[in-house]
């Protein structure tokens, strides 16, 4: 029986054989793979196990992790979650992270390379690595402005420094609070994750960056732009102005707002156009533009061009179309024209910084844990838009929207604003959304902003104010 | 070439003091073991580790004094290796207790009841057991007539949980127990060895029937027919055992020691083909027919996919966390009580070697792996050395089925093969396993003893040191 019992002994091997190869395949070929699977909390357990560095905003933690008792070392806290969900994001075991904390992770949770000689001492040392600060460019009054004015409605209101590019505010309406997925318990976690979820108004959703919208008229600052930059129009040619546009490839006509009319149905400035937001008057003046004009205003804006502030941006949308009838509807905002509030934002501040458009960004500087600065932001040109001169051109066009056209709700005593709303179709019977960019003063541009309250209705009147309140934080007014 | 490797050096060598060394090895690192796990959980040397130390110096210095005195030829790696691995196994259960214990101070909830003390309990009981079998049977030969016997207690005792109401036999949907009140254990443990024990002693007696050769078909001798019975009658048993029990790692390692100890006795190649076609055929049809087995297989084959991570029955959620539990692990292990092996369910029994892998790294891992093989080794060696066929066909039994186990169940954890519940021999949580695996050690040591003794002692002699300078030819 011996021959057949040393076959066995040569299976048994052969049985042990595989299993060593297949534990060297799991363990060591497969492992980075597996190590990333998007459901092993292993590397989400390790970096609670130390201090994560604080989100900042002014001299405030806006994010912090604060020494707990349970196996899970530290909690990371959001003392004023909704307010600033939009850009923190959350810390969740449950569910990962998003915004800052995802963008930001290696700094925040210590792990950069920019740490790298910190974290050699650490290893030396013996020390627990600790993770570094993230300041951000926000501007803690004017978010809490725009939060406040925005009441709970659905919306976003983004403003911008316009000579750096710098984001004062992000907010998204209504938002949610990181903290409360971001607990050490998963079922909570769950719990409140399910309950925003559920909510119809989306309060997860990042309507600032993340939702693209019909810009509506807003976005005949663009078209107005594309005319200037040509050399066949000044603010005071005038254009036609009928009180419905005909197209000659398509039965249905183009009418101003509630079937209004802009100038009897004769003839009107460019300038008085823009002022009283005559739509007949810019579908045409889109037709007499071509589309191709109109988009490549609109990419010199920065539309089309996907950005990352670091927080990923979705990109707007123009669309060059064919024949008149939807020339005309570009023109004016509608169409296939799909916006985010950041990149009317963007487009106001081009128009305040003289034509130049600077790359948006959030993070201002990140620290190591000793407080040394290891990065400091650099604004940066995205591209220059209009010329000076057209800049100055549209400015002065903009101030008379405010001061005696469509904008004046956005008025601040003793400030002169330039600004344009709003009044987007969506969908068929919803009420409109209502838009308003801006930017103040004038003259010397300190704060540029884009203002939308989804299915809001008229522009001028529900997003101009909010715009107002904004801006009388922003310049102290 | 047979003729070039000696057979079991029956020269009457005893090399008790190298039991006795690497014993004390294997303690050594049970205890270093013990102290890294607290030293990580709290920066302290557990308090009682000198305490247990005494104690399992003790205990297993009576397992070693015993095998001196009833199995003085026994090999000597056996004892060493059972020992290693029931103290490691110990420390990492005890490690997963303290994590439980962490939990539930987070989540506010009573400490669970530990497991570690249990197992510590189960092991006294183990090496009693033990001692018992190797003073009780002093020649591994008198357990052939009890074939029949062994035969009976053990079907007994592995369709007890199929015929007993679910509330008594089914723990976390395998009704695979017998349980009564806070009492339970698996009598599909200790029935394993009675049935190797069956098959031996019937096989020894019938083997020439199943010898005779039938008709020859491709250069392999098939068996008569009618000769068929015996092989089909265990296939048939154990399809039952995998039907009604959903037991699948059982299943498949009783009819493989079968197959196998019955390729053994009749030196026939095609019992082995038989078996392995039957076995195919048995699992194709129980991956067909039963959920809870096409679960397990799914599972297998697409164990990242997320319709099958996130279904509420046959997820691969545990699977997949022992791998990534393995792999964050990596080569070296994060250390003892430095990762996170309690994510996965059920990590001190099943999941008992992804513990070993995240913690102990592949390093771990290879290393257990090793311990395993040269057990298993030694076991066929002692089955290779023994003179009588019963014993050669024991102890291939019990030495095959201890690998195949192994196999199956390290296999299915770190997906080899499919998943199947089976417990790891030594390391794993659970009395009943325990408990059946040092009763497999003390049958091995004496079968061992019983080919290495020397083969002429002098019937006037009853001290077998008497014997120690007789030279053997063989």
């Amino acid at each position: 029986m011996n021959r057949p019992l040393r076959k066995v002994a040569i299976a048994a091997l052969v049985m042990f054989a595989a299993l060593l190869i297949n534990a060297n395949v799991v363990q060591v070929v497969e492992a980075t793979s597996l190590k990333n699977n998007q459901h092993n909390v292993r590397l989400l357990y390790s970096e609670y196990s130390h201090q994560r560095g604080p989100i900042v905003v002014g001299r405030t933690a806006i994010a912090r992790s604060v020494a707990t008792h349970d196996a899970l070392k530290y909690l990371r806290v959001y003392p004023e979650g909704p307010l600033y969900a939009p850009v923190t994001g959350y810390y969740s075991l449950t569910y990962s992270y998003s915004g800052i904390e995802q963008e930001e992770n290696s700094i925040l949770a210590g792990t950069s390379d920019k740490l790298f000689v910190k974290r050699l001492s650490d290893v030396f040392t013996g020390r627990q690595p600790q993770g570094g600060a993230v300041e951000l460019t926000i501007n803690a009054q004017l978010q809490q402005a725009a939060y406040t004015a925005l009441a709970g409605r659905r919306g976003a209101v983004v403003a911008l420094d316009p000579r750096t590019g710098a984001i004062l505010a992000l907010v998204s309406s209504p938002s949610y609070d990181p903290s409360r997925i971001s607990t050490h318990n998963q079922a909570t976690n769950t719990a409140a994750w399910n309950f925003y979820l559920h909510n119809p108004d989306a309060p997860m959703l990042d309507r600032a960056i993340s939702q693209t919208y019909p810009p509506g008229s807003t976005f005949k600052v663009i078209t107005t732009a594309a005319a200037l930059s040509s050399g066949r129009y000044t603010p005071s040619t005038l254009i036609p102005a009928p009180n419905s546009l005909s197209f000659n490839d398509s039965n249905r006509k183009l009418h101003n707002f509630q079937g209004e009319t802009c100038a009897g149905g004769g003839r009107m400035t460019l300038a008085d156009a823009l002022r009283v937001s005559c739509n007949t008057a810019y579908g045409d003046l889109g037709i007499a533009l071509g589309s191709n004009a109109l988009l490549q205003q609109a990419q010199a804006f920065g539309l089309g061009r996907s950005l990352s502030i670091p927080l990923p941006v979705v990109s707007s949308r123009f669309v060059a179309e064919h024949g008149q009838a939807l020339t005309a509807d570009s023109a004016i905002g509608q169409a296939s024209d799909a916006v985010t509030p950041l990149q009317m934002a963007m487009v106001a501040a081009g128009v305040a910084n003289g034509g130049v458009v600077m790359r948006p960004y959030l993070v201002s500087q990140e620290r190591a844990p000793d407080s040394s600065v290891i990065a400091q932001a650099q604004p940066q040109e995205l591209g220059r838009a209009i010329s000076p001169a057209v800049a100055a051109q549209l400015t002065s066009m903009m101030q008379r929207v405010v001061t005696s056209g469509t904008g004046t709700a956005a008025q601040v005593p003793g400030v002169s604003v330039a600004g344009k709303t709003g009044t987007a179709e969506n969908v068929p019977g919803r009420p409109t959304h209502a838009w308003f960019i801006c930017f103040a003063p004038a003259q010397d541009p300190q704060v540029a902003i884009a203002v939308i309250v989804e299915n809001g209705g008229i522009g001028g009147s529900t997003a101009a104010p909010i715009a107002r309140q904004v801006l009388r934080a922003a310049l102290g007014r | 070439m047979a003729e070039a490797a000696p057979i079991g050096p029956a020269t009457g060598e005893r090399r008790r003091g190298t039991e006795l060394a690497l014993v004390v090895f294997g303690l050594v690192l049970t205890l270093v073991a013990y102290a890294e796990v607290g030293l990580a959980h709290n920066a302290h040397v557990p308090s009682g580790i000198a305490a247990y130390g005494i104690g399992f110096a003790v205990l297993f210095g009576i397992a070693h004094i015993a095998v001196r005195r009833l199995a003085p030829y026994a090999d000597p790696v056996l004892l060493p290796i059972a020992v290693a691995l029931n103290g490691m196994g110990l420390v990492l259960i005890q490690r997963l207790d303290l994590a439980g214990d962490d939990a539930a101070a987070a989540a506010h909830r009573a400490a669970p009841r530990g497991a570690a003390p249990l197992q510590l309990v189960w092991t006294v009981i183990g090496v009693a057991l033990f001692v018992a079998v190797l003073v009780f049977v002093r020649d591994h030969r008198r357990l052939r007539n009890y074939t029949y016997t062994a035969m009976v207690a053990g079907l007994v005792l592995l369709a007890l949980p199929a015929v007993l109401p679910a509330s008594h036999s089914v723990v976390n949907g395998a009704r695979i127990w017998v349980r009564f009140g806070s009492f339970s254990f698996q009598p599909g443990e200790i029935a394993k060895i009675l049935l190797e024990i069956f098959f031996a002693g019937y096989l020894v007696r019938h083997r020439d029937l199943l010898r005779l050769a039938g008709r020859r078909v491709a250069g392999l001798e098939l068996p008569r027919a009618r000769d068929l019975g015996p092989v089909l009658l265990a296939w048939a048993a154990s399809l039952l055992i995998l039907i009604r029990e959903s037991d699948l790692g059982s299943s498949l390692l009783f009819f493989g020691i079968f197959v196998v100890v019955l390729y053994v006795a009749t030196e026939r190649g095609s019992w082995l083909l038989i078996g392995v076609l039957l076995f195919v055929v048995g699992a194709v049809i129980a991956g067909a027919a039963i959920p809870h087995v096409h679960d397990r297989f799914t599972a297998w084959l697409n164990p990242f996919s997320n319709a099958i991570y996130n279904r509420k029955i046959g997820s691969s959620y545990q699977l997949d966390q022992g791998l990534f539990g393995m792999a964050t692990g990596g080569i070296f292990g994060t250390g003892l009580g430095q990762g996170r092996p309690d994510i996965v369910p059920f990590a001190n029994t099943d999941f008992i070697m992804a513990s070993v892998g995240e913690e102990l790294g592949l390093a771990g891992v290879m290393a257990v792996l090793t311990l395993y093989l040269v057990f298993v080794a030694r076991g066929l060696r002692a089955a290779l050395g023994t003179r009588d066929g019963f014993g050669k066909l024991l102890g291939v039994g019990l030495a095959f089925g201890f690998a195949l186990q192994v196999f199956v169940q390290v296999g299915g954890v770190t997906r080899l093969i499919p998943l199947t519940g089976l417990t790891l021999p030594f390391l794993s949580y659970g009395g009943s396993s325990l408990v059946t695996n040092w009763v497999l050690l003390a049958l091995l040591l004496r079968i061992s003893d019983a080919g290495r003794r020397p083969a002429t002692p002098r019937p006037t002699s009853t001290d077998p040191r008497a014997s120690e300078t007789v030279v053997v030819r063989r």
